[in-house]
């Protein structure tokens, strides 16, 4: 057995010829030149980000009258606008710590269903010999180009209404209430994730040694052994690499939310509340700044903590190992 | 050469605790209480006829949030305490977006606060919406002008009453200010051109304006042009040209448009505190009116609503740091034309308990008890002045109840949305940065199909 660490590994110990082109660019790049370069960009991509935060910790009347730059020229520090998006008890004031519970109910199984279906069938299409796996194969890896916004209306219509063929019912409507509503949100995002996950993984699996499976397949393992014991844990970068990018797009996700999870307290997440802290007519739009940094503490959490992954993710998936 | 397996078996662990969670959390419903029914106090005496659905629940969607959201959930407690109804109601920035959609999927609400009769007419026109019930109806007519219903009737059928209001044929100005300088509130349109010329010799710019509001851009130019169609023209033609039986590039459209443009693209009046007339386009319409707090600006026309936009500490009064004044008509012997906006209670579903809620909406009972809350304007003529604490809001429920009020429905929320909320908005701001009248409303005539 082996880990996928060795080639990549290998790979950077290989600079034994310098004038390879990857090594040429990987010199280039690593030049004074180009770090500074590198250091400018990510100051001046990262100012906006700062000046928002500086702006959420200024008193209202000054966000309203000045630019955060001025904080410098005259600092005025409060924790007011936390105090009140977080905690306000009126739902005019925020209640932050609510959606933020919503949230993490509704991003934690959509992450974490796509992953497990699409493991499955990722490796299903890859080493499991079956008549039309190509087909479906095509077929799921169509399904990318089908916009998310066309399928919402039918997969509401399907939670409302049910399914029904000439007046015979396929499927009862849902008739779901209350928190129950939460099984749609993960329902939508789990389908329309998987066409991807299941390309991205199917990519990563299809690329793991014939060897390795027919060893496994020699020594009695079934399927369901050889996908536990071998293939899980060898794909687990690409695991993680597309669980990141899935935490990112439904933690960040306003339109599946609103039409799925609704507005209520119950289960609308932090995206639908941020949507509608400013008040019917704008005016309380100091609260944004304050907002907009509780929903963005949790992904860069998850993202400084697997970013790792995430880059080795990307690369593994493209370099024959 | 066996790798370690501890932490991927403790990954697949995490991930089947996950599922196991999630499918927990999928099974617990909320159990509705029916909540305490104390029908028979004397409190509930005015609710008696709305008895008998205890323990149902009504959802109703609206474009409503924050803390007027609270407001109004305050406004039906006692309802809901006395006649055992739970109202659940959700409020959305994107209100008009999200309810085609659910409509269409299925997953309509009880009861909708449409804010536009043309998005009101679309579901009507569709049979999505429910007509009134005979009861709601009967309440509406007692305690509306019909100036208002015909907004909420779609050949023929009415489909619910309107609920709250606001008036926007207003301008804000200072009364300190005016009181300084000796100025005095015009009542006529030569009166206010008289003091615009006054205050601009006087070395301020006299009006502000903005109409910058994110992708809703354009939107308070076009209430200006309403506002001045209104009194160039008879009510009637208002009517024809926002129903398209007159076309948007008609002589007299574009009369009511220069008109405007005395004002809004003079360079001697506009944009105090701001700059040039182009500035107007990329003046946020929250912070349009605050020149006037600072003495740079003495007069800004906009709705009642605006009330809420002043900095903090600023009393709004007309004894105080800003108040408004009626926008004055040309010939006042005409009567006294008045736009406004408001939203409606529509139906999309028919049970007893939906009706009842939507009869109550319409009555004076739920009127009265939004306005003691505060910050409400309606057309109900049920409403006791004395409930009405605001000012500003005592002011625009005077002028709706008065009389000789002609009463007309912002033109833009009748039009076709892709007009009204489209190439009318569009076509104000190209009109603000300098392209002239002709082009601009045959810009929007042809958008219009």
């Amino acid at each position: 057995m082996t880990t996928t660490t060795p080639p990549v590994a290998a790979g950077t110990q290989d600079t034994g010829s310098p004038t390879t082109r990857a090594s040429r660019v990987r010199t280039r790049l690593s030049s004074r030149t180009a770090t500074l370069v590198a250091i400018v960009i990510a100051v001046v991509w990262t100012i906006p980000t700062f000046g928002l935060f500086v702006s959420s910790l200024r008193p209202e009347n000054q966000i309203k009258t000045t630019g955060w730059w001025t904080f410098f020229r005259d600092p005025e520090f409060t924790l007011q606008n936390y105090q009140d998006v977080l905690f306000g008890q009126a739902s005019g004031s925020g209640q932050l710590a609510n959606y933020f519970v919503n949230s993490l109910v509704i991003t934690l199984p959509s992450v974490l269903f796509p992953l497990a279906f699409a493991a499955m069938a990722a490796y299903a299409l890859a080493w499991i010999n079956f008549r039309g796996r190509d087909l479906v194969y095509i077929g799921i890896f169509a399904l990318q180009i089908v916009p998310l916004q066309m399928a919402l209306v039918p997969l509401l219509s399907f939670f409302s209404r049910g399914v029904s063929l000439g007046g015979v019912t396929l499927m009862p409507a849902w008739n779901l209430d209350g928190a129950q509503n939460f099984a749609q949100v993960w329902f939508a995002h789990t389908c329309f994730a998987l066409p991807f996950a299941v390309y991205l993984l199917h990519n990563f699996v299809s690329q793991l040694p014939r060897d390795l499976m027919e060893a496994a397949r020699v020594d009695g393992a079934t399927h369901p052994k050889i996908f536990r014991t071998i293939v899980l844990p060898l794909i687990a970068p690409a695991l993680a690499a597309f669980g990141i990018f899935q935490f990112l797009w439904v933690w960040n996700d306003l339109l599946v939310a609103l039409i799925f999870a609704g507005g209520s307290d119950v289960t609308a997440p932090l995206t639908v509340r941020l949507a509608e802290l400013a008040g019917t007519r704008g005016n309380e739009w100091q609260r944004l700044t304050a907002g907009a940094f509780v929903s963005i503490v949790v992904p860069l959490i998850v993202f400084l903590s697997l970013q790792r992954f995430f880059v080795r993710g990307l690369l593994a998936g493209s370099v024959k190992g | 050469m066996a790798i370690s397996a501890r932490p991927r078996q403790a990954l697949a662990i995490a991930g089947a605790i996950g599922l196991a969670l999630s499918a927990t959390a999928c099974g617990t419903g909320s159990s509705s209480n029916s909540g305490n029914n104390n029908a028979d106090s004397a409190e509930c005496a005015p609710y008696e006829k709305y008895q008998g659905h205890d323990g149902k629940t009504v959802t109703i969607y609206s474009s409503i949030r924050d803390l007027e959201a609270d407001r109004l959930a305050e406004s039906w407690k006692q309802f809901e305490d006395c006649t055992g109804i739970t109202i659940n109601h959700e409020g959305s920035g994107e209100f008009e977006a999200q309810l085609p959609v659910r409509v269409d999927g299925g997953n309509a609400p009880d009861l909708a606060f449409i804010p536009q009769p043309g998005l009101l007419a679309r579901f009507a026109e569709r049979d999505q919406l429910k007509p009134a019930s005979a009861d709601t109806k009967a309440m509406a007519e007692e305690n509306y002008p019909a100036d208002w219903l015909k907004y909420s009737t779609v050949n023929g059928t009415f489909y619910g009453a309107p609920l709250g209001s606001n008036v926007k044929s207003f301008v804000w100005y200072s009364p300190k200010m005016f009181q300084e300088k000796g100025w005095t509130v015009p009542t006529t349109w030569d009166e206010m051109i008289k003091l615009s010329d006054t205050i601009a010799d006087s070395g301020t710019k006299p009006w502000c304006a903005g109409i910058e509001s994110g992708e809703a851009t354009g939107w308070p130019a076009t209430d200006w042009i309403e506002d001045v169609m209104l009194r160039t023209q008879t009510p009637e033609v208002y009517d024809q040209w926002t129903t398209h039986q007159i076309p948007f590039n008609d002589p007299r459209v574009a009369e009511a448009l220069d008109r405007a443009g005395t004002i809004l693209k003079n360079d001697k009046y506009v944009n105090g505190g701001f700059g040039g007339v182009r500035s107007i386009a990329t003046t946020a319409f929250q912070e349009a009116g605050v020149p006037i707090t600072q003495g740079k600006c003495a007069l800004h026309r906009q709705a009642s609503f605006y009330a809420n936009q002043w900095p903090e500490n600023t009393k709004v009064a007309e004894d105080g740091d800003v108040f408004a004044f009626y926008f004055p008509a040309i010939d006042p012997a005409k009567g006294k034309p008045v736009l406004g906006g408001g939203e409606f209670v529509t139906a999309f579903n028919d049970r007893p308990e939906v009706q009842a809620v939507q009869t109550y909406l319409a009555s004076g009972e739920h009127a009265n008890s939004r306005a003691k809350i505060g910050d409400w304007v309606s057309a109900n003529n049920k409403v006791d002045l004395a409930n009405v604490a605001n000012p500003i809001d005592k002011l625009s429920v005077e002028i709706l109840q008065d009389d000789s009020s002609v009463f007309r429905f912002d033109g833009s929320d009748l039009m076709p949305a892709a007009v009204g909320a489209g190439t009318f908005w569009k076509g104000m701001v190209e009109w603000i940065n300098g392209r002239d009248t002709a082009t601009v409303l045959q810009g929007i005539e042809s958008s219009w199909k």
